[in-house]
């Protein structure tokens, strides 16, 4: 570790020189998160210290990425009313709006 | 299709499919490479995306220069119209081509269906041969807790911070076993997290009954001490022979319960201590993707990490006539074994002799890889540390007390039973989550992967299969089901 790290807490940002290209907001729920091109929806919602978005089915409990590869599929998410999509997978795009779900995410059709 | 076949398809852009891709086509294939993800590299070189304006993206890994150099190959040949290089399609199945193909044809032509990018739209491609570069995922232990946020894969965590430069947590704990999760441990310390321990369930001292294997493999006993010096730099702590047992919290983890572990993994009683967290990253090892290869018949062996792998020849062949494999599917082995795999295959595939170099290469490394895979093989008392409602399939939210029902009370000796009774492994993940749990509480080792699509693909897309090539449709479907779906 170098002396100029020693005394501050270095980021991943920070570890491998990042200087993104583009930041934006994207809209989760009533929020508007910082957002850089290239990242996927966990990646922007980690970002922002947030672990979960959405619950379970049968015990309505939080969840949110856990595998981060894509095998897992406890970070699905809705995406611009599309539910289930997998956070950890779909990039972030400028304009998006994702919203926590629940459930299947298809609480609206009432079946 | 109206396009000609490709010489060679290669699935997944990893270590070894990008070897693989690369070197057929300076051998002269023309090749398609299609993978899952955006950017080629797999999950072991997974990168930030451009984007995100990464001057040293080879400051999250080990032997970038390696991977560096096959991309420059891969774009070169892209370029010369040598490979068509496929992103984001994720291939669904493999079937061979037209009526009454048969896997004994000498030389059957195969037919990819693939699911591309976000809007999942239907692809097709065809090829001569198929090489499997499928790699693996990773394995998973549930314990009481598991399911907070917070606790998340080692290899998740991993992905998380080389492609997104993000952290779960400011300070996590990193469990399991294998050597993976130093290599995490060691990038989550450089990136600013602080790593109150590394907690390892098995012993290094597993390592020592095969020296032999250890000092034919100087390279990686290196990359072992660059992981260790990293963690001393940081002040973290190894804890071998133990596990987290416990994570507690109540809308995200809080804290872990480590306890010690006798040789069979069974949590020592009187030594549970607390560690405060915002994050744990936990894995088990890896476990081979073998869905696309068991559904084309592939015939498997098991592997001493209790793993169940492709079983392949000299030349990477696997038991299909046309359909090769190499890297973490013939068995996990790291990034260096998958680069030479991918390369003899390359030039089975091509009719071409097999350089010494990588025959020994690969002898050598796969030593080091079965030594390291027994080290780590999970005991059998780790199921000691479930509670009776301890979620272990994570999807259907079956917990411990329903399986150990199944096979205790309604009679369920193998995991397919289990699955029947409980719906463990019947949910999203298809029990690629608790699989190895499963099949450890049914008292059976582990089953190879038997699914008949390797990733969900919209009904509409089978429906659009033409209805006279039954043939097509993967194994495990019921022909006459697509061309009822709407």
């Amino acid at each position: 570790m170098s002396e100029a790290t020693r005394g501050r807490r270095r980021s991943p940002r920070d570890l491998v020189g990042g200087t993104p290209t583009e930041t934006w907001s994207l809209r989760f729920d009533d929020r508007e998160l910082p957002a850089q091109t290239g990242q996927s929806i966990a990646a922007v919602l980690w970002s922002a210290g947030i672990l979960a978005w959405r619950t379970t089915r049968e015990t309505a409990t939080p969840r949110g990425a856990f595998c981060g590869i894509g095998s897992c599929y406890d970070c699905l998410v809705t995406v611009n009313g599309r539910p289930n999509q997998r956070a950890c997978l779909v990039p972030a795009r400028p304009g998006d709006h994702v919203t926590t779900q629940e459930g299947t995410g298809h609480g609206d059709l009432a079946v | 299709m109206a396009t000609s076949p490709s010489d060679l398809a290669v699935i997944g852009a990893g270590p070894a499919g990008l070897a693989a891709a690369v070197t057929a086509a300076g051998l002269g294939l023309r090749v398609t490479l299609l993978d899952a993800g955006e950017r080629p590299g797999g999950q072991y070189y997974r990168h930030p995306a451009p984007g995100l304006g990464a001057a040293r993206p080879e400051a999250l890994h080990h032997g970038w220069a390696a991977f560096a150099a096959r991309e420059a190959a891969l774009r070169a040949h892209e370029a010369a119209g040598r490979i068509t290089y496929l992103p984001f399609h994720h291939v669904w199945t493999v079937v061979p081509e037209g009526q009454g193909a048969t896997a004994d044809r000498a030389a059957p032509t195969w037919t990819l269906h693939a699911v591309a990018g976000p809007d999942e739209a239907p692809t097709i491609v065809r090829a001569r041969a198929v090489l499997l570069a499928t790699g693996a995922y990773e394995r998973q232990l549930p314990f009481p807790g598991w399911t907070l946020p917070g606790v998340v894969g080692a290899g998740g965590a991993q992905a998380m911070l080389k492609s997104g430069l993000v952290l779960p947590g400011r300070r996590a704990v990193v469990a399991g076993s294998g050597p993976l999760l130093l290599a995490v441990a060691g990038s989550l310390a450089a990136a600013g997290a602080r790593v109150p321990a590394v907690v390892e369930a098995a012993a290094y001292t597993g390592y020592a009954a095969h020296a032999p294997a250890l000092l034919r493999n100087p390279g990686k006993l290196a990359e072992g001490a660059t992981y260790g010096s990293a963690l001393l730099r940081h002040g973290v702590r190894l804890l071998t022979r133990h596990a987290v047992t416990e994570a507690h919290g109540t809308d995200r983890v809080e804290a872990v319960t480590v306890a010690r572990l006798d040789r069979d993994w069974r949590p020592l009683p009187g030594t549970a201590r607390r560690i405060p967290c915002d994050a744990v990253a936990v894995g088990h090892g890896l476990v081979p993707q073998l869905e696309l290869a068991t559904g084309l018949g592939c015939a498997t062996r098991p592997s001493p990490d209790a793993t169940v792998a492709l079983e392949l020849d000299a030349r990477q062949r696997t038991s299909v006539p046309g359909i090769w494999s190499a890297g973490e599917t013939g068995g996990i082995g790291g990034a260096q074994l998958a680069l030479a795999e991918g390369e003899i295959a390359a030039h089975s595939i091509a009719g071409r002799p097999v350089p010494a170099r990588l025959v020994r290469s690969r002898t050598r490394l796969r030593a080091f890889a079965a030594a390291m895979a027994g080290a780590h093989r999970p005991g059998p008392g780790w199921t000691g540390w479930l509670r009776e409602d301890t979620d272990v399939c994570r999807c259907e939210e079956v917990p411990a007390s329903r399986i150990r029902e199944a096979v205790e009370d309604l009679g369920a000796r193998d995991a397919r039973t289990v699955k029947l009774l409980t719906r463990a492994g019947m949910g999203w993940c298809q029990g690629r989550m608790c699989g190895p749990a499963v099949a450890a509480l049914a008292g059976t080792g582990p089953a190879p992967d038997r699914r008949p699509l390797s990733c969900p693909v919209p009904l509409r897309h089978l429906a659009g299969l033409p209805a006279d090539a039954p043939s097509e449709l993967p194994p495990g479907l019921p022909p006459e089901l697509p061309p009822e779906l709407p």
